[in-house]
Order: C-alpha cells, then structure tokens, then sequence
C-alpha cells in the first residue's frame, strides 16, 4: 500500500457531514449543517439579516431588539425557567451571500455563527449552510448553560435551519405539539 | 372530542381528548364524517413501529367536512366535504415540486425529523396518526381532525356520493394503484399479488384496470380469496399449494411478469425463514422485519420482471436475496404512497363507475367501538376484512 493517499478533494466545508456535525476548533460545542431551500437567495438573506424575525423559527431565541446597525440584544430561554441575554454583534455582512455575528463581552454566553446562501448550480433553490458555535461562561450558571447547550449546537443547527426552510418555503413551521396542534388524551400531557 | 387512543401492544381505547385547534396559516380542522382502520394500523396495535407515545390519536383514512380554515388557505371553505390525504405534504418543497409527495421535506416537525433521520439517513414525511418517527401528528380515528397544509392535499368531493365511495382515497386505493404502476405492468402481463387485504384488493383491481391480462392473488384466508377471486384474479391459498411451484407452472415456466408485495413486516406463514425472523423480530433490538413475502416476490418473479412493494417495512431484512435480485435483473419499486399525485384521476375512476371501492368493506361500528374493530380486525381477518368507523 501507497502511504500517498488521496485525500478528499470536493469542497466540504466541515467535517460535519462525516462525523456527526461536529466541528473541532476553539468551541466547546459547534456544528455546521446545510440545507437547500427552494426559494431566491436574497429573500432568504434578507428574512435572516432581520434578526428580529429569529425568534419566528428558532426554539430559543424569545426575542430580539436591534441597538444599532451592527448589534442586537437577544433574549434566550434557558434551563430552568431563566433567560439567557447576550448581545450579538455583526461581524461579517455580505448582502445576499453570508452574515457573520458573535456575541460581545460581557454575554451570558460566548456565541457565534454565520450563515452562507449560494445559488444552486443545478437550479434546485438556494443551498444554505450555518455554523453555530457556544462556549458557556465559567461559574455555577456556566454549568447550568454549559449541560443545555454543549450537546445542543448539532441539534439546533439542524433543527432551526430545518424550521428555516420551512417557514421560507411554505410560510409556516410544521408543528404537532399537543394538545392544540395534536390533541392527545388528556393523562398523558 | 372522542377519538381512538394507543395505549401500548394491543391496547386501544376511545377516550375524550381536547379538540384540535387552527395553529398554522394553512390549516383546516375537519368535521370526521367517516374512518377506517389501516392494516398499517395493526402494526401500531401489534407494537411493532417505533415511535409510538401513550395518549396518540390513531387514525389516517379519514374524510368529513370542513369546519373551519385558516387565514391562508385559499382552495377550501367552511362546509366542502374532502377526504385527507394519509400523507401530510407541503406542495412547496424540491420533492413536492417532484411530484414525490410521500417524500416531502416539510410536514415532520423540526423536533421530530432528528429520529428518522439516525434511523433512516434523511427525516421522513409526516403522516398522520402514526409514529412519532412521522411527525406525531394526531390521527382521524376522531370526531375532529387539524389538517396541516390543507390548502394542498385534501380533495373537495362532489355532492350526492356516499362516504364509502371516496373514504379510500385517502389511502389504500391509491396505495393499491400506485403499487400497480410500480409494478410497470405491460399489456397482456401476468401479475401476482401477496396479500389480499385491503391494499391487495385494491392493486387486483387497479392491475386490471391498468392492462394486465391476469392477476395471480395468494393469501390463506378464505373470505379473502374469495373478494380477490370477484376482482377477477386466480387465486392460490399458500396452506394447500407451493406458491413458487404454482407460479412457475401456471405461467409454463416463465414466471409472473411483476409481482406485488402487499404483506410487509408482520407476515403469515410457518416456513423456516419467517419463524427465525419472528423470533428475532420478538427482541425488538435488532430492528428485524419478517420479510417472508419480500424473498418469495423476488425469488418467484420472472428474469428481468419488477418487484413492487407497497407493504410496510420499519427495519432490517436478513438473508435478503441479492444475488437472485442481481442475477435475474429485477426492478424493485417502493415508497410510501404519493397520494396527492392520484387524487383527481382515481375520484374520476368512482365517479364514473370503473372501479368498486366498496366491497371490501365487512364491517361498520360507530367510532366509540373502534377498540372492538382493531381486536377483530386483527384476530379475525378472514371475515373482518375492512372496518369502517362512523364518528358521532
């Protein structure tokens, strides 16, 4: 056996699709997912770049106040009942291609992400990719973040691009949580 | 409202449960007029799809009448009489755009998809009153059902024609039409059908109607046969003959043209490969479906022929026949139904008296005795051969 051997050559942005969407680097926890959503690029760049529309898809995100151009207070529900605030600021803004942020010190939390639209070359819509990072704080509610979240980006990068595309490609998020979307008997609740 | 609950293996009830509410844009809640028990159902009754929970509302062939829309469905209104898809489909994705309902990227919730996705590479397409695997949305063995995305899968029904008529297209007659086409049947093709339930009956009838010149039905239940016999197919009953053997010599050597499994995971039968089965299906680790019915189509079909499966699988197939697959040259077609893709060409097919859709149909319980209708339906399949349930 050769010891030369070939290396992978396509151009794969993480090793996310080989190993379980986590990507290794300076994060306690971040993964990259990507998802085609069968709509133009900018609408898609622009219902992202509002990032007061987040918490209309996300699971988290409970609400999100622009403070100027460049950064945004967001209100996270976290363990237990307790918010988690951090202040994220833009890092990165190509219009209609990518959007980069990272929350500023002083954050409950050390978050960062990005989100890249390109068009498909085969017609098939947009491909999207995202990248979301967390690092909890240290101290006692650093452990609490650090449990909900550490194993947490994976799942909420798939999960929240998923309700991304579904909000952008059919206008609502599919749900069926009980009892009002899907009634189940009651003394199970 | 009252509808049929899952409480574990072999235990249904009817129980009051909250009424289903508007919470999406394109949603519909739908007054049941009428629903059927699902052999797929008895797969859930026997526990043997994951994903289920305690409490979840059964039901997928269902029909009634439109209560209430919302703000952004366009194509219903208050009081149009539709049956539901049994398939939730968003009609705005890649494979919606396909015409791969079944395949819709949309209609299983983000917190759901993760499951199916570890299990089965890509999430599914939601369902309703199935596996949490498929959404977990609530089914219509109810007096109420929420549809989602209703602007797209239901079909508006004509005045003046009987639930019965229509209820199956919710399901199984474009299940049994779909497995037809699946089967690529040619003119003059000689067609074997495993299974003569509910979808067995329904592809007899929908390989006639798409040009076989003979349909082969194998099952071992007598009243069975006999439906599949009016359907006008032969049929063989696998307690008194060797099914392989009687295929090879009714078609002098040659083999059936297609063949149709129409069985799925929990199949009949004492041969030697479905007991092993049985038994590591009984673990429940393993994941091991009984594809008895699955090698038997493959090793029985001609050379070249297609193999289509519209029985249901949830898990592994052991001592899976590739090398009489590879050899022979077959096509093996599957997938859930596209429902949505059928609906207008088969409601012309009733309407204009081509097709029986209701001889099936054994037996009609009001919904508060669906428990009684799933413990017959399952022990007593020779005589109850379709359920049908009338809420209300």
């Amino acid at each position: 056996m050769s010891d030369n051997r070939l290396s992978t050559d396509a151009e794969v942005a993480s090793p996310a699709f080989i190993d379980k969407d986590n990507v290794e680097g300076d994060h306690a926890a971040a993964s990259i997912r990507a998802a085609m959503i069968n709509r133009p690029r900018q609408e898609l760049y622009d219902f992202w770049r509002d990032f007061t529309n987040l918490p209309s898809f996300t699971e988290n995100v409970k609400e999100v106040e622009i403070l100027d151009a460049k950064r945004s207070q967001w209100t996270i529900a976290g363990p237990a009942g307790a918010d988690i605030d951090l202040v994220s600021e833009i890092t990165e803004d190509i219009p209609g291609e990518r959007v980069a942020w990272r929350s500023s010190e002083g954050s409950d939390v050390d978050h960062e992400g990005w989100i890249e639209f390109r068009d498909n070359a085969f017609g098939r819509g947009t491909e999207v990719r995202i990248f979301v990072s967390y690092d909890p704080p240290a101290g006692a509610i650093g452990k609490v973040v650090a449990k909900v979240l550490q194993r947490e980006p994976r799942i909420q990068a798939r999960r929240e691009l998923r309700r991304f595309k579904q909000l952008m490609e059919t206008g609502e998020v599919s749900t069926s949580k009980a009892p009002d979307a899907a009634p189940r008997a009651s003394r199970h609740f | 409202m009252r509808a049929l609950t899952w409480h574990g293996k072999h235990n249904v009830q009817v129980d009051t449960v909250p009424d289903p509410q508007i919470v999406n844009p394109r949603d519909a809640i739908i007054r049941i007029t009428a629903t059927a028990i699902c052999g797929s159902d008895l797969h859930l009754y026997d526990s043997m799809i994951p994903g289920m929970s305690n409490g979840d509302i059964l039901g997928h062939e269902f029909m009634g009448v439109v209560e209430e829309v919302g703000p952004a469905n366009t194509t219903l209104k208050r009081g149009d009489r539709v049956v539901v898809p049994f398939v939730i489909a968003c009609g705005k994705c890649f494979f919606c755009d396909h015409k791969m309902p079944a395949a819709c990227d949309n209609s299983n919730p983000a917190e759901k998809a993760d499951a199916s996705e570890i299990a089965y590479g890509y999430a599914m397409t939601g369902a309703f009153g199935y596996s949490h695997l498929t959404g977990g949305y609530a089914g219509g063995q109810a007096e109420y059902a929420r549809v989602p995305y209703s602007d797209y899968g239901p079909i508006v029904i004509p005045e003046g024609i009987e639930d019965e008529r229509v209820l199956f297209l919710s399901d199984i007659f474009p299940t049994g039409w779909m497995a037809a086409e699946n089967a690529q049947i040619q003119p003059g093709d000689t067609v074997a059908i495993w299974g003569c339930g509910p979808v067995g009956l329904f592809a007899i009838k929908s390989a006639i109607l798409q040009g076989a010149g003979r349909v082969i039905a194998i099952d071992h239940h007598p009243r069975r046969l006999e439906l599949a016999k009016q359907n006008g197919a032969e049929v063989l009953n696998y307690h008194e003959v060797k099914v392989r053997e009687a295929l090879m010599e009714m078609t002098a050597g040659i083999g059936p043209d297609s063949c149709i499994d129409a069985v799925g995971m929990e199949a009949h039968g004492f041969s030697p490969d479905n007991i092993v089965d049985a038994i590591k299906q009984e673990t429940k680790i393993l994941g091991t479906d009984r594809p008895h019915v699955l090698r038997e189509t493959i090793m029985a079909v001609r050379k070249g022929g297609t193999v289509s499966v519209p029985g249901v699988y949830g898990g592994f197939a052991d001592k899976w026949p590739i090398g009489a697959f590879m050899e022979k040259g077959l096509t093996l077609k599957t997938g859930q139904t596209h429902v949505q893709n059928y609906l207008p060409q088969l409601l012309q097919l009733i309407l204009d008296g081509k097709i029986d859709t209701t001889d099936l149909i054994s037996h009609r319980l009001p919904l508060e005795q669906a428990a009684e209708g799933y413990k017959n339906f399952k022990e007593n399949q020779n005589e109850w051969t379709k359920v049908v349930l009338k809420p209300g």
